[in-house]
Order: C-alpha cells, then structure tokens, then sequence
C-alpha cells in the first residue's frame, strides 16, 4: 500500500480534482439524503419525534417488521449455512447453474417478487383455491409478507458464506474427522468458529433487508394500517397523508439500522483481516 | 436427483452433502422455481396475441422506454464517477478515506422507501437542493430526471465494488514506465489502465443497470406516477395488480424477468471472460 506515496498517477492538480469529484458525488448522491433523513425527523424537536414513533400505529409496524424478520432470518441463515456446505466442500456436476439459481431472487424485481406469490397464492391463483377453502389468509395477510421477505433475502447468507468456505478449504473439517469427531461435531467446533464473521454480516445484511423491504412487500400486504403494514409501508402511508416529520421519524430508526449494517461489514473486514495473526497466537 | 447424485458427486470423506444439498434444492425450489415458473405458465396461457398487445400497449411501451433509458442513464453515470471514487479510494490516501469506503455500501444497506422520500424532499420544489434547481429550470422531483437520480442512488455500489479488486491488481509501475517512454497521460488511461478494468467496469455497469431496471421503493416516491411520462415498468404492474389485471401484470412481468435473466447470462459471460483474460 505504498503505491499512494510515489504518487505515480500524476500531478497534485489531477489528484485534487479526482478526489474533489469522487467526494462531491458521494456528498450529494449518499450523504445528502442519509442527513436529510435525519434532519426531517427531528424537524419539530425531539418531543414530535418520540410521538412519532409511540404512535400505536408506529409501534404495531414495528412489531410487524420485527416478527418477520424473526421468521426470515433464521431461515434464510440455515439455507445459507446448507448452502455454502454442500457447494464449498463438494465437488459436483452443475454447480455453477445452482449458484446462479440461488443469485436469482436478486435478478427480480421487488414488485414481479411480490407479484409471483400474489399470481400463486391469491385468491384466484394456482394454489389459493385449495388455501381459500381452508381459510388460511395468505396474501394480503402476515403469511404472504414474510413469504415474500424471504424470497427478497433468499440469497444473502448464502452469498456472504459461498466465497468465504471455498477460501477456508476443507483440510480442517478432514482432519477433525480423521481423528474420529462426528460430523455434526466438527460443523460446530470446526466450521462455525471458521466461519462465525461471514455468518454474522450476513445475518445483519440479512436482516436489514427483511426490515427494509418494500417492493414485494407492498405487493402481498393489502396495506391494512396497523394490522398489515411494516415500517415501510407504514412510512409511505404517513408520507402519503403528507405528516412528514412522522414518516422521517420511522425511517430514522431504518436508517439507523443501515448504519449498523455498514459498521458491521467494516468490523467484519477488520476481524477477517485480524484472523492470521489469531490462530498463530496463544491459545 | 437421488439415483444419479452418486454419479454427479466426487467422493468425500466430508459428511451432510445429502442433507445439505436436500435441503438446498426442495427451499430453492419451492420458494424461487417454482413460483417463478408458474408465472411464465400463466403469461404462456394468455396467447400470443393478447401477450403482445399488453406487451405493445402505448402505456406499456412508454413505460419499459422510460425503465430502460433512465436505467441507461444512471448506469453511465455510475460507470463514469463510479471509477472516479474507485480510483480515489484505492489509489489515494486522505483523511476520512475509510468513512467514505464504507459509505459507499450505503445504498445496499439503506431501505429503498427511506431513500425515496429522502430524495424526492431534497429535490422538490421547496427543498434545500430542489430550491436552486427549479428557478433554474431543473426539475428534478415529479419528472424523469428525478427517476434517473433514484436510480444512481440504487445501482451506485456496484461499480465501485467491482472496480476496486481490479485497480489493486494495477501495478503503478506500469503506467511509471509508459510515461516514461514518452506516453502523455491520455494514452497512459487509454491504452494501460483502460484494457485492464474494461472487463469489470462493463461488469459493474451491467448490474447496476439491472438493479436500476427492477427498482420500484425509491422510485415511485420521487417520479410522480404520470402514465406515459413518468410510469416505470415494475410500477405498470404494481398498477395492473391493483386493478386485479392479473393478465397484464404477469405479461409485463414475464418480459421483465426475461428480460433481466439475458442482462445476468450477459454479466456471468461477461465475468467469465475478465477472469480469463486476467491470466493471459
């Protein structure tokens, strides 16, 4: 990292304005709108915010989009760790088929990934009947939103621990079972130390997904205020009904979550990068 | 599977691959294959003829115009200052360098919905940047060009991301020794740095474009929703399902997602290809 220092790319001027640039597109594409979020919700002062966000409604989405990220992560995280199990440490025919296949959901729009589980499980649609004659509600219900929040974050995990199992190898997991541990031991005192970093951004990447989608959410929800929307769609409805302080309230608590995110997925590089020097280290 | 697994399968003393890979191919199946597969029986059903007079409705055509070309758009703008900030971030050092990498990943992170009212209040009239822009004659909220700036805003990460590995890999003394062989810094960008990331930069410009083509949550706060003008193709569905066309909607939808599914072969050839020509 010393190619910085013999400045090889030229004059001071070509520098300055590269970075002039690169820092006046970050400024007004990614730093204005994430201030801006913030600015607006505190508009009126703490007071207008804090109802903002007590407002029955408020909390009900809240809950709503805690509950379903508490159903889909879980899974997607499983599928993940099967995922990356069976494709980083076997060898086998179509492999790189089923990797694009597991890429797919995020090739969908939001809407279209909406619109498949409405054309399904809708009331006129493939399966609907057969759910409508046993009055399971499905979509426009909880049911079709979780459904599609995980097809929405199906890839993540997954995609996240692919790369990160290919890299590690599998000479650890053999030799742990050479010297006579059982599978499902050496997957917990093995491969999940190993691999406990790539998991847990995934998980965060995952869940701020599930909690942020809104395309095929909106699609499946039917928008029943209190009952049917999450934290997005309830702030579209407070936008919608032009109360902008309440709406910039709630994506306030969003947009604290993508910082998470981004502080995670920093942490995450710090501590892969750290890891050499641990496992050569006292025990 | 099960009869022929053994066959496709290299041995291994590694124990869970039916169990894994079980349960790998019955989720992906149930949960993407086949709800995706139903969609174009559906579309199928409709007949060619009602398929394309959907497909070349004044309003539909108005629509995938307005998707592709705003998508275009913010895709090039990405590709030309995404390089700029992946070029910066790798090759310069300066203070606040490591916030502004990790600010880049922002839009992955940040909800779509939370992004779309935050941009449409900068830019519309009374807000703090549309207040400069409108007397000027810029229209930014309620008109295409506020679709394309969603859009950047949404497809911004991947060029960046795919460029950085890349410029890394460059070593400085090359362009060192091109100019000093009497090269000018033009021809040391076109003809040393250019052929070197071309391969991910259209990479990175392809996926951005893809992401921008399916983009709905940011959108629809910022555009206005004019049919013809404004209209982007995932919000014709969104549209058609409220209307229960349930037709309409899975053919617009199927030619998207058929769409989409050329623009991902494209980039898996298209990286395929950068990682061969690494090597030679």
């Amino acid at each position: 990292m010393n190619t910085c220092s013999r400045k090889s790319t030229g004059a001071p001027v070509v520098r300055w304005f590269l970075i002039g640039a690169a820092l006046s597109f970050i400024l007004l594409f990614l730093v204005a709108p994430l201030a801006a979020v913030f600015a607006y919700a505190f508009q009126k002062g703490v007071q207008a915010y804090w109802n903002a966000i007590a407002d029955p409604d408020a909390w009900a989405a809240i809950r709503l989009t805690l509950l379903t990220a508490a159903i889909v992560v879980p899974i997607n995280a499983l599928f993940g760790i099967a995922a990356a199990w069976s494709i980083a440490k076997f060898e086998f025919r179509g492999k790189n088929i089923l990797i694009t296949l597991i890429d797919l959901p995020f090739t969908v729009s939001p809407v279209i990934a909406g619109a498949i589980f409405v054309f399904l499980l809708g009331a006129n649609g493939l399966l609907g009947t057969w759910l409508e004659a046993r009055q399971w509600n499905v979509i426009f219900a909880v049911p079709g939103i979780v459904i599609a929040t995980l097809f929405v974050t199906f890839p993540l995990v997954a995609r996240e621990l692919i790369p990160l199992m290919q890299s590690l190898g599998n000479d650890d997991e053999e030799a742990a079972l050479s010297l006579g541990a059982s599978g499902w031991r050496t997957f917990f005192r093995i491969t999940l130390p190993n691999i406990r970093w790539g998991l847990l951004y995934g998980i965060v990447l995952c869940t701020a997904r599930a909690m942020g989608e809104f395309g095929a959410v909106s699609v499946v929800s039917g928008h029943i205020r209190g009952v049917t929307t999450t934290m997005p769609l309830h702030i579209e409805i407070l936008y919608n009904e032009y109360n902008f302080v309440a709406a910039f309230a709630v994506a306030s608590l969003l947009a604290l979550l993508s910082l998470v995110t981004l502080a995670g997925k920093k942490a995450v590089e710090w501590a892969s990068a750290r890891r050499p020097v641990e496992e050569f280290g006292p025990e | 599977m099960a009869p022929t697994r053994r066959r496709l399968v290299r041995k291994s003393i590694l124990p869970g691959f039916g169990l894994t890979m079980g349960y790998v191919l019955s989720y992906l199946g149930l949960l993407v294959l086949l709800p995706l597969s139903f969609l174009f029986l559906r579309a199928g059903a409709m007949g060619w003829g009602d398929f394309w007079s959907v497909i070349a409705s004044p309003r539909a055509v108005a629509a995938f115009k307005l998707s592709f070309g705003a998508s275009g758009c913010a895709a090039l703008l990405n590709a030309v200052f995404g390089l700029v900030v992946a070029w910066v971030l790798v090759r310069y050092r300066f203070p606040g360098r490591a916030l502004l990498d990790a600010l880049v990943d922002l839009p992955f992170a940040l909800p779509t919905a939370v992004a779309g009212i935050s941009l449409t209040t900068l830019y519309a009239a009374n807000g703090p940047l549309g207040r400069f822009l409108v007397p000027l004659g810029i229209k930014v909220a309620y008109a295409p060009l506020g679709v394309i700036v969603a859009l950047t805003f949404v497809g911004l990460p991947f060029v960046v991301r795919t460029l950085q590995p890349v410029i890394r890999e460059i070593d400085p003394e090359v362009e060192e020794v091109a100019a000093s062989l009497g090269a000018r810094r033009r021809q040391v960008f076109l003809r040393v740095i250019m052929p070197a990331i071309f391969p991910a930069l259209l990479a990175g410009f392809a996926m951005a474009f893809a992401r921008a083509l399916g983009e709905y949550g940011s959108v629809v706060f910022i555009s206005g929703n004019m049919p013809m003008r404004t209209e982007i193709a995932p919000l014709l569905i969104m549209t058609k399902l409220e209307a229960y066309d349930y037709a309409g909607a899975s053919a617009i939808a199927a030619a998207m997602l058929a769409l989409s599914f050329v623009l991902l072969l494209g980039i898996n050839v298209l990286q395929w290809w950068s990682r061969r020509n690494e090597y030679v």
